[in-house]
């Protein structure tokens, strides 16, 4: 095992999918020379030139179709969008283009492309930086959605990604890059489609991605000195997402909170607790309470207040513990 | 078109002065802190904020980029409520909502700066669109680098201006650096202008020098004003410090930096102001105390003003 920062381990399933197919390439604005403006292709520039390090103009939607077709003819792309905030900028290109060609071309073309980007607040960057749009992507038929809480998971995920013959929109959150954890030092995937347990509890299952484990991680601690088990699941794939795990949890649970930094209404939340009223209402003890961000733009200077934490997390947690059918 | 006068000349240097002292101010109360989130300044490039602005009048729009400040300040924004506005204060124009990065003043025209590059290009287009509409002789500016003409957006706005001939001037203020690209890795061309032979639209290209600057906006300006159409600007500048402050350049030499900051527009236009004996140095002294006080007040003023309150995050989503 070795400790890594989490951006760092971007870094390595990009230049280890690289090494192993050749058809692996990267493109976007400043990953070449630049090494990207978070520093997620450091040094690959130099390892593998400028055919396979792509830099671009600043023009989203073209270059990540440009991708999209290079992909639908046998290459593997992962795209790098700098902010989550300018993949609003090639809607087409994911939404009509590569979310469809396959299906909708009677399985002729696959387009086997990685679409990375940071969300999140934490940089009080203000509205057009700050922004979780995980949900439209889950929305949209045709797209694998993964979000990654730790560097052994974004590694893990982003090579079973870039390995994975669908698009995957694979998304990376600011506040996570600096943060250290250990990997092995081989080679290992972590499938798509499955979540994980990041912490085992009796009371309550929240289920959450990306940074919001972190913070349900926290609450979980401060929870379990008031005498209440949380189980804290790590979704990983939003979409689509792993029912067997989360319906196990419940089952035991029998209470749910859900935990996303996007705005609340009409998140991922939402979608969970959907499914669980559709498919298993009478095993649920209380009513589920669902966290997320306010429903208004990101804030420039009320991003602290803005931006969902661990005391939001607790007190959803401690709501449905109060209440019972 | 007349020649400025000593009035005006002054006029433009006192601007510059702003431009660049206020942009200093920033930097240092950026690294102290006091400003979040992002913070990018035009230092060495206030030469065409200023020569543009001087032909316009508040009912004239400008939509601008993430390195806006200059513009926000040459279109007459109130520096008090602007600096609020950065230090993310009630009292902001934007209510504390914004800060530096969509920094807007609807008063003066001032149609936001922008987090999203060649966001504002067909904004400032649709301004056009509306004053054409609505029949006054209003006119709009778009400005943006030359890293945003990678975007669709820029060639979809231009496009549609020529056609329908709308009042509008596209102004390029060629740093050539976008991010941490040299223009080089991003454009084919050397001159954004030649751009312009794809929309059938006339293209002045300037070098930083804000009395060059002001005549060949006056003119385009005028042309739009008067229904001839748009016009695409190209001011060729260098952009003196890093895309943002705290950027540590490594992508850039401290020789191209040093080169860079030898151009300096506001030192250049100082000395001919002293050549031709409009200004003396008593003259330029008292400008730069002058400005710099009204600075100190504004930041002043913004330190002492209260954040807005959370519970007023919820307001006005819909109205
Ligand atoms: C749609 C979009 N893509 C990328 C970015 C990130 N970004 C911000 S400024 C910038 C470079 C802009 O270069 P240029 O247009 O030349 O303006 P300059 O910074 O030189 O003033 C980039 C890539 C963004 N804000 N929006
Ligand atoms: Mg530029």
């Amino acid at each position: 095992m070795k400790d890594i920062r989490y951006i760092f381990a971007i870094k390595e399933a990009m230049e280890e999918e690289m090494e192993r197919d050749e058809n692996v390439f990267l493109i976007g604005e400043d990953v070449g020379i630049a090494g990207g403006s978070f520093g997620a292709s450091r040094g690959l520039y130099d390892k593998f030139g400028p055919e396979r390090v792509v830099d671009t103009p600043i023009s989203e939607l073209g270059f990540t179709s440009i991708a999209a077709g290079a992909a639908s003819c046998g290459l593997r792309p992962i795209v790098e969008i700098m902010f989550m905030d300018f993949v609003t900028c090639c809607m087409d290109s994911i939404v009509n283009q590569i979310a469809k060609m396959r299906y909708m071309f009677g399985n002729q073309y696959s387009v086997p492309i990685v679409v990375r980007m940071p969300e999140g607040g934490g940089l009080n960057a203000g509205p057009q930086h700050s922004q979780c749009l995980e949900a439209w992507f889950a929305h949209v038929p045709g797209l694998k959605v993964v979000m990654a809480s730790t560097p052994y998971d974004v590694k893990g995920l982003l090579k079973s990604s870039i390995r994975d013959d669908n698009p995957v929109i694979f998304i990376e959150n600011k506040t996570l890059h600096a943060m250290k954890g250990s990997i092995p030092e081989e080679d290992f995937t972590i499938p798509l489609g499955k979540a994980d347990i990041k912490r085992e509890g009796s009371d309550v299952t929240i289920v959450t991605a990306s940074r919001m484990v972190h913070e349900s991680l926290k609450a979980a601690d401060v929870l379990a000195e008031e005498g209440i088990s949380v189980e804290v699941i790590d979704l990983m794939t939003i979409q689509p997402w792993d029912r067997e795990t989360v319906f196990n949890s419940i089952g035991k649970t029998h209470r749910l909170v859900t935990a996303h930094e996007a705005v609340k209404q009409f998140g991922f939340g939402a979608e969970i607790s959907a499914v669980v009223a559709e498919e298993m209402l009478d095993e649920l003890d209380a009513p589920i309470v669902r966290v997320g961000a306010p429903f208004v733009p990101a804030s420039y200077s009320l991003e602290k207040f803005y931006v969902p934490g661990a005391d939001d997390v607790k007190n959803a947690v401690r709501k449905t513990m109060e209440r019972s059918f | 078109m007349r020649k400025p006068g000593k009035k005006k000349l002054i006029e433009f240097y006192t601007w510059m002065t702003k431009i660049r002292k206020t942009e200093e101010k920033l930097m240092e109360v950026f690294s102290n802190g006091e400003i979040l989130g992002f913070l990018h300044v035009s230092i060495g490039q206030e030469a065409a904020p200023v020569g543009i602005c001087a032909h316009l009048s508040d009912l004239d729009y400008i939509a601008t980029t993430h390195r806006g400040h200059g513009h926000a300040i040459a279109k007459g924004i109130d520096l008090k409520y602007a600096m609020a506005e950065l230090f993310g204060k009630k009292e902001g124009f934007c209510m504390g909502r914004s800060g530096s990065m969509h920094l807007a003043d609807k008063k003066h025209g001032v149609m936001g700066a922008n987090g999203i590059v060649g966001g504002g290009i067909p904004i400032a287009t649709g301004a056009a669109f509306a004053a054409r509409y609505q029949k006054t002789d209003q006119v709009a500016v778009a400005t943006f680098g030359e890293g945003a003409t990678g975007e669709g957006a820029f060639h979809e706005a231009l496009n549609f201006a020529a056609i329908k001939k709308l009042p509008i001037v596209y102004v390029c203020e060629n740093n050539g650096w976008a991010e941490f690209s040299p223009q080089s890795i991003h454009m084919p061309i050397k001159d954004v202008i030649s751009r312009a032979t794809a929309y059938n639209m006339p293209a002045v290209q300037v070098s930083n020098d804000v009395l060059e600057i002001y005549e060949a906006a006056g003119k385009a300006i005028e042309r739009a004003r008067m229904g001839g159409g748009p016009t695409l600007l190209e001011i060729k500048c260098d952009r003196w410090y890093g895309h943002y402050v705290g950027d540590a350049q490594k992508y850039r030499g401290k020789e191209a930096v040093e080169k860079a900051m030898g151009k300096d527009c506001l030192l250049n236009f100082e000395a001919t102001l002293l050549a031709d004996k409009v200004l003396q140095k008593k003259d330029i002294e008292k400008i730069g105390v002058q400005v710099q006080s009204e600075i100190d007040e504004a930041v002043d003023f913004a330190r002492e003003c209260p954040f807005p309150d959370p519970s007023e995050m919820m307001n006005g989503l819909y109205i």
